[in-house]
This record gives structure tokens, sequence and C-alpha cells, in this order.
């Protein structure tokens, strides 16, 4: 350990007083530091230290999909616009704003003036059309990015800071898509690089930090971005960011975080499970939770098999599940027992919580009524075959197998024999394409409820295999429409639609919950419940 | 004495090739393939695109015959290029070189902890006249065996780092953020170095140099360390190979717990990536540090005694 000096001494004393003489000139001459710490009042320096448990590999915004690395690669661009967490809605960012066509097929942006990249060079609408052309063929890592621009026809430069995206089909969720950071805005010569060279090297953006070093599985080093003065409408803080530098600690294993943040050696934490709370409860340490938007946790069903084309045994499946018991038992402290397919955190979600009661007689009589009698050793059958149902499940996420296991109890109390089969994360794409599954567990994050789109429209990938119906109409609907109620009542239609028929059994939200020391303030959760730290200080 | 070192040469090329073939079947066979899992690496949504998957596995070459691509990749491993990782894009001879430095500071100061810890339990069990305290010095050896590296690695972490905070929990940074990562490696290798040792050593101690040695006067001390313990280190020194192998492997945990950059780091991520090029180079690497230490402790054995080479060469003569 290196010994403190002593400040008694004299000569340490000229020291202090000649170092605190020129921080209290710093103070006055800037005009924005605060005056010490522990008066509330944010101040500008010092250095954040989060601990995060991956590294996807990739330092580019545009391609990564993994929570861990966007906290860190997020701060590195601005977006065009952004959303707002509580309301949903879409707010200037490097927009200043934008018109939409009636038919939702063209979206028109006009650009802040005098934004610059981190190279120098200025943001036009040269800059977001060299982006937009390029993220069709960023490959198989940028697919999140490449689906928010499937079906654009072309993007052009209507003045330079004027651009035109248009769309083959209407396209309403575009305009939230401008707001993640899977569309943020990189400079020409970044976009321009090869998707690898983006991935190992980094990019050039306009953001509030810029990136200083990346060394694979070790760490990402961000420092702020002097000059800084085009930021979202919706941050409290002008210009510049607080904070001076960020640096983001690759630390698999959950107890060493944990036990990290406690002794003070990081300020904050991702990824905090149920086991970790006890350990970090007490002491200098807050909890920070919000649901992710988007299709909750729960069994998309094949609902081509011939055993769930039976509408009757999947809303029995739907009653058999006791959401609440699986949300207090397996995942972390304030996780919410699904209400609706979609999180209530995601615009437009509609609670639905009476049609998913948890519910035995009614799922042991809707059986009953499918023909499915209950045998002599629990399991139901029907012309001599037993009711099995197989789920298909990927190890990425600690809570998967205990919430399985808990379901499979469940439904075997109502005469359901389940099977848990578990896959390797690459197996799962090729059995959703196949079809050779009759229930895989999962949920995607998405802050606009145009992924119930992309989830249950049979004119897209249609995985779930949802018979052709009045869906689609609605699906297809909701993304044509610009107006917002009207576009919120076609989407509860879909949500009440989904979940009348059980194509899909929603069970829990996925929470992010993240360890901040009490040191650390204003670090929210953005609207897909990732952050920001352009507002966040320590003090 | 030529004979014997070709045939040691000879038998070290040949477990190389085997373990490098095997590793190749192995991965081949798996299910899954790595271009996909790089496409689905951190996605929940699973929508890729099947004509961009068919693109990348012709980059690679995963579209090609088994055999072909196996005698390209041998071809290349040779001339000691493992081609690119499916992952990342870098070179994987680069990767390897990058994170070798790290591990080897790692497991050089864990070998040398568990020489010290190891050496010095089972010198000092064998020494000590007090049953009860040899009792319990030669029960410690099965405990550090059979304890889970992570376990241990954990442990450490929360007395000298979370509760004491003496040392960083994390990182590479320095010689503070060795020590636990390093004690904890030691722990299986030197309870390993332990046992074999103190079994020699008691073997030793019974033999009748050693009586002689007493016989003539020569002090306790002298004897045990002298006498004893030198031809007590020839079954330790055979072990060495199994030591290292224990250390590579033991890496993969430590670094993993302590996050700290290195070969272990750098598998666990080939593996859960499903990247098979790094995966194989790792083998490979592994397989190669492996097979040049038993060489080294076969050369090196016929110096120390004389007596293996002539064994060795009179089998030959009778085969």
């Amino acid at each position: 350990m290196r010994a403190l000096p002593d400040f008694r001494s004299p000569r340490w004393a000229a020291l202090t007083a000649l170092l605190t003489t020129s921080v209290l000139l710093t103070a006055c001459g800037s005009g924005t530091g605060g005056s010490g710490a522990g008066d509330g009042k944010p101040r500008s320096g010092g250095t954040l230290t989060f601990a995060v448990g991956s590294d996807a590999g990739c330092v580019d915004p545009q391609q990564v999909g993994s929570n861990d690395t966007i906290y860190s690669v997020r701060q590195v661009v601005d977006s065009l616009t952004d959303q707002d967490p509580r309301t949903g809605k879409i707010v200037p960012w490097l927009a200043k704003s934008w018109d939409i066509s009636a038919d939702a097929t063209a979206f028109t942006f006009h650009l802040r003036s005098g934004v610059t990249f981190s190279d120098g060079s200025p943001l036009t609408a040269q800059v977001v059309k060299d982006n937009f052309d390029a993220v069709p063929h960023l490959g198989v890592l940028g697919t999140l990015a490449e689906g928010y621009l499937s079906g654009v026809k072309s993007t052009t430069v209507v003045d330079p800071l004027t651009v035109k995206v248009t769309f083959e089909q209407p396209n309403a969720q575009f305009l939230q898509a401008t707001s993640t950071h899977s569309l943020g805005i990189e400079s020409s010569a970044s976009a321009k690089r090869s998707p690898q060279q983006k991935c190992s090297d980094g990019v050039i953006g306009s953001g509030p930090f810029v990136l200083k070093q990346y060394v694979q599985n070790q760490s990402v080093t961000l420092a702020k971005r002097r000059g800084y003065a085009w930021g979202s409408s919706r941050w409290n803080k002008k210009g510049e960011a607080y904070l001076d530098k960020l640096v983001f600690k690759v630390v698999p294993e959950a107890g060493v975080r944990a036990g990290s943040l406690r002794s003070g050696q990081v300020d904050a934490i991702g990824s905090v499970g149920r086991a970790d709370e006890a350990a970090l409860k007490g002491g200098q340490v807050t909890l920070q939770r919000r649901a992710n938007p988007g299709i909750v946790f729960g069994l998309g069903f094949n609902n081509a098999r011939p055993l769930l084309k039976d509408a009757r045994v999947r809303r029995a499946i739907l009653a058999a599940v006791d959401r609440k018991q699986i949300a207090d038992t397996v995942f972390p402290t304030g996780t919410r027992a699904a209400t609706s397919v979609l999180a209530h955190t995601t615009p437009d979600y509609t609670n639905l919580a009476p049609d998913l009661a948890f519910d035995a007689a009614k799922a042991k009589s809707l059986l009953d009524e499918a023909g499915w009698k209950a045998g002599g050793d629990g399991t139901r059958t029907k012309d001599g075959k037993k009711l099995n149902l197989t789920i298909d499940w990927v190890p990425n996420a600690a809570t998967n197998q205990p919430a399985l296991e808990l379901i499979q109890q469940q439904l075997k109390a109502v005469g359901v024999q389940v099977t848990l089969k578990q896959l390797q994360l690459t197996q799962l794409t090729p059995t959703q394409q196949s079809g050779e599954f009759d229930a895989t567990w999962g949920n995607i994050t998405r802050a606009d409820p145009d992924i119930l789109r992309s989830s249950f429209s049979t004119k897209l990938a249609n995985f779930y295999r949802v018979p052709a119906s009045g869906l689609d109409r609605t699906l297809s609907a909701q993304a044509a429409t610009t107006d917002p109620e009207g576009r919120s009542k076609l989407v509860t239609q879909a949500q009440r639609s989904i979940v009348r028929d059980a194509y899909n059994v929603p069970v829990v939200e996925l929470q992010t919950q993240l360890g901040l020391s009490t040191k650390v303030h204003s670090l929210a959760f953005d609207a897909s419940s990732r952050i920001q730290l352009h507002d966040t200080w320590i003090g | 004495m030529r004979g014997y070192v070709l045939k040691r040469l000879a038998q070290a090329v040949g477990v190389l090739w085997a373990a490098y073939t095997v590793s190749f079947l192995v991965l081949d066979y798996l299910p899954g393939d790595p271009v996909t899992a790089m496409a689905g690496a951190g996605m929940d949504s699973g929508q890729v695109d099947p004509r961009q998957i068919a693109a990348l596995r012709h980059e690679y070459g995963f579209d090609k015959p088994v055999l072909t691509q196996y005698a390209e990749y041998l071809g290349r491993a040779v001339r000691g290029d493992f081609g690119n990782s499916v992952a990342t894009g870098r070179p994987v001879a680069s990767t390897l070189a990058d994170a070798l430095p790290q591990t080897l500071q790692l497991t050089a100061s864990a070998l040398l902890f568990a020489v010290v810890l190891g050496g010095g339990l089972a010198v000092t069990a064998t020494y000590t006249t007090r049953r009860w305290l040899r009792q319990l010095l030669l029960s410690l050896p099965p405990l550090g065996v059979s304890v889970p590296t992570f376990w241990v690695g954990l442990l450490l972490v929360e007395a000298f780092s979370f509760r004491l905070r003496w040392f960083p929990a994390f990182g590479n940074d320095g010689l503070k953020g060795l020590v636990l990562p390093a004690l904890t490696l030691a722990v299986p290798t030197g309870a390993l170095i332990a046992q074999v040792l103190a079994k020699s050593l008691l073997t030793a101690l019974d033999q009748p140099y050693v009586e002689t040695a007493r016989a003539k006067g020569a002090g306790r001390w002298r004897v045990h360390l002298r006498h004893a313990l030198r031809n007590a280190s020839l079954p330790a020194l055979t072990v060495a190979g199994l030591l290292v192998g224990q250390l590579i492997a033991g890496s993969v945990v430590v670094e993993t717990v302590f996050s700290r950059d290195g070969l272990g780091r750098v598998t666990a991520a080939a593996v859960t990536a499903q990247d098979i090029p790094v995966v194989q180079g790792v083998v490979a690497f592994g397989a190669l540090i492996f097979v040049t230490t038993n060489l080294v402790v076969d050369l090196v054995y016929p110096l120390l005694d004389p007596r293996i080479v002539v064994a060795s060469e009179r089998r030959a003569r009778i085969a």
C-alpha cells in the first residue's frame, strides 16, 4: 500500500496551500465546477469505473447487440433523435426536427448545424447518407441496425443539412430506430471502413466521449470530448459531459463484480443478479433497475405443431403458468410478472393482467375440452399419446434454467409433461428457421411496439408459424400509422389478439439491474434500459 | 545417446500431430458452426440472413470438404499460421502471442509459489518427529488437489481484496495484481509437488545410503536436504509435464475469476464463441508446450541418471 504523505509537516503544508489555491482559481475560472463534494451540486471531472460481465469483441455501436458493450460504445456516438424513457416520445438530438410522410414511407430530418466529429469533420446530410448506405452491408454482426433499415429505398441529400430516407413500405418504427445506438451516426470516414476494422479499432463519432483505448476482454477507456455542445434535448447539462474519463472493465465473475463495488474498487457494475443482491445490501451501494422494453421473456410457440395448433391447448398453458411465483423466486428483486406480450416500459403497452392470471382450474378444463384426459401417472393422454411439450432454450442468462424448471413443475400440475432441451446459442436461429421445435424461451429488447410485427407478422420471418389472420392487418396498419393515438389503438389491439389466441406465453419482464456506488449521481436508464453518461457525475 | 534423443523428438512430433488431428475432428463433429455463432452473439432477435451466413462460410472456407479443410489447416499450421479468429478477425498467431506473456508471468509465479509451498511442506512433514504435525501436513496435499480452483480464487479475493484491501480483485496491473491469481493457481500445483515429493522423501529416507550417511556422522538436516532430497527430486521432475498441463488448464479458471488477460481467457472466449481457428491454435500451442516440457525432462533425465539411456538402448537392442 502506498503511504499517504503526512500533511501536518511544514513542507507539505506549503504544497497543500499552493494546491488548494490553484484548485480554487480553476474553479473560479471555469465557473462550472461545484464547490465540493457532498453538497449535492453536480461537479465536473473525475473518472467513472464501470465493471461489466462480458466483451462482445467489437467496439462499433452499429454492430453490437449486447448490453455490456452497448454501455460503453453508446457514449461515442450521437443519434438523430432521442427517446424519452418516461413517455416513449421521440425528441430532437442531432436532428432539430423531422417530417414524416402521411403513409410513413418518407422521413426527412433537419440536422443541427455546427456539429463536428472527433476527427474534426462536420455533420452533414451526406454523412448521414453514408451511414445509412453502409448499414445494410454490415454483415452478420449488424443485424439490429440492418433490421431497422430493411426495405429502405434510398437516402437522399436534400440540402447540406437535410436528409431524406424513403422506404418501399410504411415503416413507422424507423423514427424510434433513429434514437438507438444501432443507428448512431459515425463520421463518413468511419462509415466507409470495413465492419471488421470498425469492430477492432472503433469508430469516430460526434458523441460526448471519445474512444481512447480498447483492450479486448480487458477494458474500454473513453475520454471526455472537449467542446461538445450538441447533446440531446433530453439531457439536463448543456455542453460537455461532467466526467473526464470512463473506464469499463471486463469482470466476468458476478461475485467479483459485486465485491469490487462493495470494496470501492469500481464505481458501478452491470448485470446484478438475485444472488448478488444480498452481498450489496447496506453500505455505500444502491441498486438501480428498469424493465427492458420489448417482448417479455416467455415461450414462443411453434403454432404449426399438431399439439399447439389447438388454441385450447395453448390457452391452457397460458393459464397454467404462475408468473408471479417465477418472478419472485428466480429473478432479481423488483422483476415484474408479464402483464402483456410487451413489457410495461414499451410505448403503447397495454395492461392485460386479467388475461394472464394464473388459473390452474381453467387450464385443466381447457385441456379436458381439447380431449386430453388425465391419466394414471399424472400426464394427460389423447389417442394413446402423452401430452408432452419440448421447450428449447439457450444458456445465455443464469435465470433461464431455474425459470424453466419452475414452469416445468407448474405445467406438470395440470398434466402437461415438459422436456427441456438445451441448445447452443448457435443452434437457436437454425432451429427456429427449420421449424423443428415446440417452443423456445427468450425475449427481445426494443423500445418500439413494432417489435410485435417483426415477431408475429406472417409477412416476415414468422419463426413462430403464426397462421395468417386479422392480426397481420393490425400489425401492418400500426407500421403505417404516424398519428400516435391511432397507432396506440392498433398496438393495443395486436397485444390483445396475441394474448387471446395465446400465440406466445408471456412470463416475466426482463429487468436490467445495475449496482452503483452512492457517490455516482444522475446515472439513469434510457428508453431501451441502457445508459447515457453525459449527465453523470461523481461527488 | 543420439538414438535416444531422436526417438524422443519423433515421439514429440507424433503427439503434436495427434493433438491437432483429434481436436480438428472433435471440433468438426460438434453441433453448430462458428459463423452462425458470430451472427447470433449477443443478439436475442435471432434474425439472420442465410445468404450472408453462406457468404461468410465461404470466406472462411467452412464450406469445403472436411478432408480438404484438414489438409489446408495442417499445412498452414506447420508453418505457424493458424488463420484468423472468426470472432475478431485478428490472426490467431498474434492473438496467442499477445496473451502469452501475461499467462507466462502468471504460471511462472504460480510455479515459484508451488515449489516453495509444496516443497516446504514436504520437507517439513518428513523432517518433523512430531507424529500429529506430520499427519496434519500430509493431509493437506489431497485437500489442495481436490478443492476447486474457482472456489479458492473467490475465497482469496474475498479475504485479501474485498476485506483487507491489500490486492486488487481484477486486472493485469503490475506485481500486486499477480499475487492472488498466482497463489490460487499454486494451490493444486503445490499440492501435487508436495504429494510426490513427500512420498519419495519418505522412501529415500529408508534407503541404505541414508543409513550410511547417518553412520558417517552427518547431521539430520544434512542427510535430509543433501542426500535424501536430491534423490527424491527425480520423481518430482518426472511430473513436471503434468504440472505444466495443470498450470495451463488452471489458467482458464484463474484468469476468468481475476479478469486477467491471457491464454486462459482467450481459450474460454474462443470456446464460448465457437471460434474454431482460435481453439485449434490453443490446442496446438498447449500441446507444443506440453511436449517441449516433457522432451526437456526426458533429455535432462539421463544427465541425472545415466542408467536410463542404458536401459532404453538395451530394450531397443532386444526388440
